[in-house]
């Protein structure tokens, strides 16, 4: 600034004016930019802002869908939904978090396994994504977090449905149970639907393999809120669309029946009928309550059913296999026939087999005996002799093709199907020859053979209408069976075998129906567990090593409608523990009256139905001194 | 003028008073749905509001010239005493406090020293002999000027105001002459500034507004959520909008300070771009208004307050339209004449009063006989 400048007013007019003239472009420049800037948010991005305004206005609630029923084949319910209250927490909403669940950890009186679980499940949430506090509330609980809403902002109760199974632990086998879904399978399918809490899957059994039937569609309810939650007014709901129904081929008044028949025992019973291969029963006690677990199963019940030495948590029916003793008899007589034995030609029992230097023991000493005879009395000398005489590489196939050891395409999550052994068999398994004693053994129905109730069921169904039943579940329509390949003389020697076992002098004669004009048919089998030591038999001793009791039969003898089977774990013998059952359960299909009253006898002795009889083991099982905890149930 | 409408009404500078009925009128029908259909408790209080402000104008503008050049200096002592005592009341009631409560209204004077900064600037720039404009004279005083209620307003803290002073100060100073060099100078020095500033200078609820205007979608639901609400109300509206007392951001309360600061926004969710161009237009004819007062004007310090205060109202719809449509960051300046609020529309009514009188006191030019 060495060089003065003389600057005039002049000089300094002329300058504001081009001075003002640049300061009005300059605002113009900013008004052009916000209007241009308005523009571009307005009309370009404005599809985008109109969803975002939209999804801020409407705050979308998943209705979860109510489930398909399960009806049995009259129409019967096995499973609904039963409306219950539960209680939710909106994370976004809570304004103060410990003590809203303190609230309601006390007036709903949460045990402190609930709270953590909240607190757990509080801490990963987020937004408006529900967390469950509890469901399956009485209306009492419900009213009581209901009129203190106002004071527990965040908090909602509502109104939902459960799964509820009229028949309790007598279908847990059958129909298998609902759960909330698993961390692994929202990872798979992240829909929003499934971790709605309320929502729940089928986890095990129909329930879980007929889920995309089953589900239905979610409704979704639409609520305006404003911006601190509050809802403004509700919009268009759209309503859940349930889940289809679906039919059973289960008579469930005879599978309930047949459950609480099975009383004290470990077993299985299996009712087909014969000429369709509808399954009428397929019942395994002890089981679990799937009420249970459709209300989140407690931890002292779980671990009261893993402690059960009677496994209540396998059906027994499709996935426990045994070897199936005597009851097996009448295959190896088909075979027999079907390989040219006279059935009328005698064997003489002498209370046992010789083959080489062993001794092949028979139950007695028969003398001599024909097929039906043999059948009738389960004279293994007879079958020992016979089958020797075919060897077993021909029953076999017979045993096949009455179903055992055959898999069926069944919606069930698994089927054990079990063996049925030949000499090819033995040499793929073990690269052994098949021996002699090999098909004594296999014969009689012990040694490598094992088999599932159910296909038990099944053999006996086969036998008793002489039809290639295929075994169903789903009600439906199907084609008529087409025949076996027996002759009909060769079923009707088998047949009258299996007659006599219970109308005649055979080992089931105290299991007679107690009706006018209908009779049953039937075999025993008592199958061992471990190998005979000395005079014990598995007849005594521990529970686990007796042996297990089977029953096959069908009904009515002269024009057969139903084939069952009926195995009882270690039962102790065919006659003494299954055929009994069987006796009621077939009862109960003519009359109900004569079979209930024999029920009610048992039950009276046995401490009351499933029902009482579970309470009260979970009352004594809760009492017991508690196991230390475990280390950390979420590590 | 004919004689239907009496002289001296007809004599109001209707130009102008139409305008500002456009906006004030426009923001009450805005105020109105806000409220959800209700002159409560915002549209009436709004025109009532502007009407007694109206008649204060009226007043002002039949002041002369002189009359402003000669309380200007005086003007600015008292509110740099009152910007004290507010310190001191701050200070008394333990907690910040940016305004004295009189009982009928309440005073601002941090918002009241914005026009009044630039009255003094002009007058001090009126004084300045012209050929000092390029010396070291013509800066110390306009520091100093600066300085002292800046210095007072920072710590209450009312960054907003300080840097609104600093822009009607600059102004004014562009305006009078002063060398380029200085304003090429002080965006350099902003340049190099703004980081330390950010970095030493603001408040982390300060930097944490800087953050969150350059990624909004950061924060949604924190700091960054005003303006991220106020582009969905904007962008939502579309080109005509979603109807009068239909917009769901403002109703359902998703977009805060909807009658405030970001009344822009609830408008433009109802009427669209076709609104906002309307306030734009509105606002192009106002400031339009200003600068041709100020050009208009013989004296030098009619010019310079003028167009000072011109840009002091652009500065506040400048801010707050870049903010709403998300080109800067959350400062709490409201839109002029649109947005509910007493001590922002005596402002705006203030420097509207003083063009007024300006328009209509041209005066005459320097050296010229009056």
């Amino acid at each position: 600034m060495k060089v003065e400048k003389q600057v005039t007013s002049g000089q300094l007019d002329f300058a504001f004016t081009r001075r003002a003239a640049f300061v009005g472009g300059v605002q113009a420049a900013i008004g052009l930019t916000v209007a241009a800037r308005m523009s571009y948010i307005a009309v370009a991005d404005n599809e985008k802002y109109k969803l975002l305004a939209e999804s801020n206005r409407v705050n979308l609630t998943i209705i979860p869908p109510r489930r398909g029923w399960f009806i049995d084949r009259f129409g019967k319910p096995i499973a609904t939904n039963r409306a219950d209250f539960r209680v939710d927490i909106i994370p976004d909403r809570l304004a103060k978090k410990d003590e809203t669940v303190q609230t309601l950890a006390e007036l709903l009186a949460l045990s402190t396994d609930d709270v953590d679980r909240i607190h757990r499940e509080l801490k990963n949430a987020q937004g408006f994504q529900p967390v469950q506090v509890a469901d399956g509330l009485d209306y009492d609980k419900f009213a009581a977090v209901s009129v203190r809403l106002p004071d527990l902002p965040g908090v909602s109760p509502r109104q939902g449905y459960s799964r509820f199974y009229p028949s309790g632990a007598a279908v847990g086998h059958l129909i298998g149970y609902v759960g909330t879904v698993s961390a692994e399978e929202y990872q798979k399918n992240k829909k929003p639907l499934l971790i709605t809490p309320g929502f729940k899957v089928g986890k095990d059994g129909l329930e879980k393999t007929l889920e995309d039937r089953l589900q239905g569609e979610p409704g979704a309810k639409r609520t305006e809120v404003t911006a601190r939650g509050k809802i403004v007014r509700e919009l268009t709901t759209r309503p859940d669309t349930p889940g289809k129904p679906v039919q059973l081929t289960i008579d469930i008044d005879l599978h309930n029946y047949a459950a609480r028949r099975l009383g004290l025992e470990s077993g299985s019973v299996v009712v087909f009928d014969c000429l369709t291969g509808d399954i009428i029963t397929m019942a395994s006690m002890p089981c679990y309550d799937p009420n249970s677990f459709s209300d989140g199963i407690g931890r002292v019940e779980w671990k009261m059913l893993n402690s059960d030495d009677h496994i209540p948590m396998l059906n027994k029916a499709l996935q426990g296999l045994y070897p199936p003793g005597s009851t097996l008899k009448p295959v190896a007589g088909l075979a027999m026939l079907r390989h040219g034995i006279d059935p009328e030609e005698i064997v003489i029992c002498n209370g046992g087999y010789r083959l080489g230097n062993r001794v092949f023991k028979c139950l007695g000493r028969h003398g001599p005996v024909n097929m039906t005879t043999a059948i009738m009395k389960s004279c293994n000398t007879y079958f020992y002799s016979m089958g020797r005489r075919i060897g077993y590489d021909n029953i076999a196939p017979v045993a096949r093709e009455l179903g055992l050891g055959q898999e069926f395409p069944l919606p069930f999550p698994s089927q054990r199907y079990g063996t049925v052994p030949d000499s090819a068999w033995k040499m793929r398994k073990y690269d052994q020859k098949w021996t002699e004693s090999d098909t004594l053994n296999a014969v009689i129905g012990q040694g490598y053979i094992i088999a599932s109730p159910f296909q038990l069921g099944l053999m006996a169904a086969r036998i008793a209408s002489g039809l290639n039943i295929q075994p169903e579940i789903l009600l439906q329509k199907r084609a008529a069976a087409k025949p076996l390949s027996f002759p009909k003389a060769h079923l009707d020697v088998v047949r009258e075998g299996m007659n006599l076992v219970v109308n005649g002098a055979g080992t089931a004669v105290r299991s007679r129906l107690m009706l006018d004009n209908i009779a049953m048919a039937g075999k025993t089998g008592t199958a061992q567990v471990r190998r005979i030591s000395g005079s014990q038999r598995g007849q005594s001793g521990a529970w686990k090593y007796r042996d297990h009791g089977l029953f096959v039969c069908f009904a009515p003898v002269d024009q057969p409608r139903y084939g069952a089977a009926v195995v009882i774990e270690h039962g102790m013998g065919g006659a003494r523990a299954a055929a009994p059952i069987a006796k009621d359960v077939l009862t109960f299909i003519y009359d109900r009256a004569q079979a209930m009253a024999s029920l009610e006898a048992l039950e009276a002795g046995w401490g009351g139905n499933i029902e009482q009889r579970m309470a009260a083991k979970y009352a004594v099982f809760q009492n017991q001194p508690a196991p230390p905890p475990p280390l950390d149930p979420t590590a | 003028m004919n004689g239907i409408v009496p002289a001296p009404i007809a004599a109001l500078p209707w130009r102008v008073i139409f305008i500002l009925m456009a906006l004030v009128g426009f923001g009450a029908a805005v105020l109105y749905s806000a409220a959800g259909g209700h002159f409560d408790p915002w549209a009436g209080k709004h025109v009532l509001r502007f009407g007694i402000l109206l008649g204060m104008v009226i007043i002002m503008s039949r002041m002369k010239l002189e009359f402003w050049k000669s309380i200007t200096f005086p003007l600015y002592l008292l509110l740099l005493f009152l910007l004290i005592v507010v310190e001191l009341l701050g200070f008394v009631g333990g907690g910040s406090q940016r305004w004295i409560n009189l009982g009928i209204i309440t005073l601002q004077p941090s918002e009241l020293m914005k026009p009044v900064m630039v009255l003094a600037a002009a007058w001090f720039f009126d004084r300045l002999p012209p050929n000092r404009i390029f010396g070291i004279e013509a800066v110390w005083p306009l520091g100093a000027l600066l300085l002292l209620p800046s210095v007072l307003v920072i710590i209450q803290p009312d960054f907003d105001a300080a840097i609104a002073y600093a822009f009607g100060l600059g102004v004014v100073g562009f305006m009078a002459g002063l060398p380029l060099i200085y304003f090429w100078g002080a965006g350099a020095g902003i340049a190099v500034l703004a980081p330390l500033v950010y970095f030493f200078g603001l408040k982390p609820y300060q930097q944490d507004r800087v953050l969150i205007f350059l990624n909004p979608e950061n924060d949604p639901l924190g700091a960054g959520y005003h303006i991220t609400q106020s582009k969905i109300a904007i962008g939502s509206g579309g080109i005509f909008g979603k109807g009068f007392g239909n917009g769901t951001q403002s109703h359902l309360d998703y977009l805060p300070e909807g009658h405030t600061d970001f009344v822009f926004a609830t408008m433009a969710e109802e009427w669209g771009i076709v609104g906002g161009f309307f306030i734009l237009f509105l606002y192009f004819l106002l400031m339009r208004w200003g600068l041709t007062v100020a050009m208009q004007s013989k004296t030098r310090y009619g010019q310079l307050v003028a167009a000072g205060l011109t840009c002091t109202i652009f500065f506040y719809i400048m801010i707050n339209l870049l903010m709403v449509v998300g080109l800067a960051p959350v400062a709490g300046i409201p839109l002029p004449f649109v947005s509910h609020g007493g001590s922002s529309m005596l402002t705006m009514m203030l420097c509207v009063g003083i063009i007024m009188s300006i328009e209509r006191h041209p005066g005459a030019k320097r050296g010229q006989f009056q």
